[in-house]
């Protein structure tokens, strides 16, 4: 069934913007009655004068039917991946199953107390103690830790380790970290955050690692390469067995930003191709919830020689009992409380349990056919500077720049389509990028839909371009003005008195 | 078309570099091309006055809405001021960005590097203009 998506003056009615939570709010209004506290003492007795506020806090005084409503509200006015394709390029915005929610949810998991001693929470540090197995096997490395919150702190997380690792041997000197032009923005965040240096290398023809660039930029001061595989350009790094042999021979170690690991798992293994130190994004990959969805999990698996300085604590199994250890004098220390996001290892344990190893290696092969059938079908008007590759495509936005219709202005559009739009402007090195990555849960019928919109797109920004440049025409706000946001953030609340 | 004063230098990385003055400094910005690339710049963060950079040593970071970019030393030398008009209002860049956009002053440490950047034409070409 196709919907008649393509508005042309009057347009539809605009659904009007939400209030925020405190316009709902009426003094003397309540949701819950508090109960009266067990010890009759004013908080004044109790706390000191520091923890005291002057005056209460004003919160919005709403009961609990308009809290539902408001949220439920916004909730319809917002895109996310239970609602349409959300093809965001290296996000990996596929689709969570709810059997990871019921299993988070568990009041054996749900309910656990961090501090619990080891002997109460055999449960947890099992699960936990597997998944870490699992995800060594599928990186094919030796050792992990699941402690780091997300992808940037696994890379971080991992930057520490090498400099620990070169520390450890007397060669505090590597400062250098040699970065690819196409890598994500973290990357070179993450080395400069570590007080390490970026050399960035920029990219040959092909959009891969150019190998005489890279051998002039190697030398006694490299701590790491950092290399994402597939790249941004939704790549394959064909020579990264020789990489890694240039990167070893130069003494430095091999790092890989594994966020786009969806098209790689059950297929190839990071640990094989000489990699010595790599995170995941189990927000990606594992299905387990972005952004507002939930805090993520950037676990880093190392090669044997890297173990001793993985972040204590480290689970270890003796017999059929599981126990935390902290003595490691050679650990970096702690990267996040207790054992990390623990409800994200538990979502990422379900996904891996309901797929197996056959089902995970399906899901990259469906991962890199779609983003391939996708690509396919629009090259035609969107071309790929650097041809079609894995898991996403990246196209670009030039031919339409005569007509003034630029990238944004596609992506604005899409949004009168019903789909979320794609990553856009990055990587750097296409111009007018649009990095689309549809992930393995897009049906062939939604990846037409999509690649019908981009194609009738193409033809508005053509035919009548104003269209294009004027949208959205049908969401709950227009063209917002992004610099102004960012230049001068207004992010409080103004009450009127 | 993006404005390329005859009068400037330029890098790949799309930095100009304005020796109008006498004195052994120069001004040393992001070009009007770049300017339009990046779209409206909401943050650009500079380094002190006395810091010195190496040749195409990347001194500072742009943001605009689109993209975070580096920004490279076009020559080797000291920063001996800084724009500070930019902290306040980043749009100069995108205005002016030959003029009130410019980002910092640098005393060259070594004049013959200025040799070897883009004149106007090649400047041209490069961006396909
Ligand atoms: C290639 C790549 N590396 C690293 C990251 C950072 O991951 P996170 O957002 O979990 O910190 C991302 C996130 O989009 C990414 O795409």
């Amino acid at each position: 069934m196709k919907r008649p998506r393509n508005p042309t003056p009057p347009f539809p009615l605009q659904p009007e913007p939400t209030g925020l939570i405190f316009e709902r709010s009426r003094a003397g209004r309540a949701g819950t009655a508090v109960p009266r506290p067990l010890v009759a003492r004013p908080a004044t007795d109790v706390l000191p004068a520091a923890a005291l506020r002057a005056e209460p806090p004003r919160l919005p005084e709403v009961p609990e039917s308009e809290v539902m409503r408001h949220y439920v509200e916004l909730s319809l006015k917002n895109h996310h991946v239970d609602r349409a394709l959300y093809p965001l390029g290296s996000c990996t915005m596929k689709y969570n199953p709810k059997v990871n929610e019921d299993m988070a949810r568990l009041p054996g998991f749900g309910l656990l107390h961090p501090m619990s001693p080891d002997g109460e929470i055999q449960g947890a540090l099992r699960l936990m103690h597997t998944l870490g197995k699992w995800l060594t096997e599928i990186a094919g490395m030796d050792a992990i830790t699941l402690e780091p919150a997300a992808g940037a702190q696994g890379e971080m997380t991992g930057i520490f380790l090498i400099h620990a690792y070169h520390v450890s041997r007397g060669e505090e000197r590597r400062k250098v970290v040699i970065i690819p032009d196409s890598a994500h923005g973290t990357n070179p965040a993450t080395a400069a955050l570590a007080g390490l240096t970026v050399r960035s290398l920029k990219s040959d023809a092909r959009g891969q690692m150019d190998l005489a660039a890279l051998m002039a930029a190697l030398g006694p001061d490299t701590a790491a390469v950092m290399l994402t595989n597939p790249n941004t350009l939704g790549r394959f790094e064909t020579d990264v067995v020789e990489i890694a042999r240039l990167v070893h021979e130069a003494g430095a170690l091999l790092y890989m930003d594994g966020a786009n690991m969806n098209a790689l798992i059950g297929v190839a293994r990071p640990g094989d191709f000489g990699v010595d130190v790599m995170h995941y994004n189990l927000h990606k990959t594992f299905s387990t919830p972005h952004g507002g969805g939930g805090p993520g999990s950037g676990p880093v698996a190392v090669k044997r020689p890297l173990e001793p300085f993985l972040p204590v604590p480290i689970i270890v199994r003796e017999g059929e009992r599981y126990r935390r250890v902290w003595d490691r004098p050679k650990s970096i220390g702690k990267m996040h409380g207790f054992l990390g996001n623990f409800g994200m290892h538990v979502r990422a344990y379900t996904y891996i349990s309901m797929l197996g190893r056959e089902g995970l290696r399906a899901t990259a092969e469906a991962a890199v056919l779609n983003a391939n059938y996708l690509a396919a079908r629009i090259e035609a008007r969107y071309p790929l500077p650097y041809g079609r590759g894995m898991h996403e495509c990246v196209a670009s936005g030039t031919p339409f720049k005569q007509s003034g219709v630029r990238t944004s202005d596609i992506a604005k559009r899409l949004l009168d389509y019903g789909f979320h739009a794609p990553t856009i402007y990055f990587p750097l090195i296409v111009p007018e990028a649009l990095m689309i990555e549809p992930t393995e849960t897009a049906t062939k019928d939604e990846l037409d839909r999509f690649a019908d919109a981009l194609l009738e797109i193409a033809e508005e920004a053509e035919q009548n371009p104003e269209l294009v440049t004027a949208a959205p025409h049908t969401t709950p706000v227009r063209r917002l003005d992004e610099a102004a946001a960012a230049r001068n953030p207004n992010l409080r609340y103004a009450f009127d008195d | 078309m993006s404005k390329i004063p005859e009068h400037l230098l330029y890098t790949e990385e799309h930095e100009y570099v304005n020796k109008a003055d006498a004195d052994d400094s120069v001004e040393i910005g992001i070009t009007d091309y770049a300017q339009g690339e990046l779209g409206d710049v909401v943050y650009v963060d500079l380094p002190a006055a006395g810091t010195k950079f190496a040749q195409m040593e990347p001194f500072g970071t742009i943001e605009a809405v689109k993209a975070v970019s580096e920004l490279y030393c076009p020559v080797a030398g000291e920063v001996v001021e800084v724009n500070a008009a930019l902290e306040a209002d980043p749009s100069l860049i995108n205005k002016d960005p030959y003029g009130a956009g410019w980002m910092i002053r640098l005393r060259v440490k070594n004049p013959a590097e200025l040799e070897r950047l883009l004149g106007p034409n090649d400047y041209a070409t490069h961006i396909g203009q």
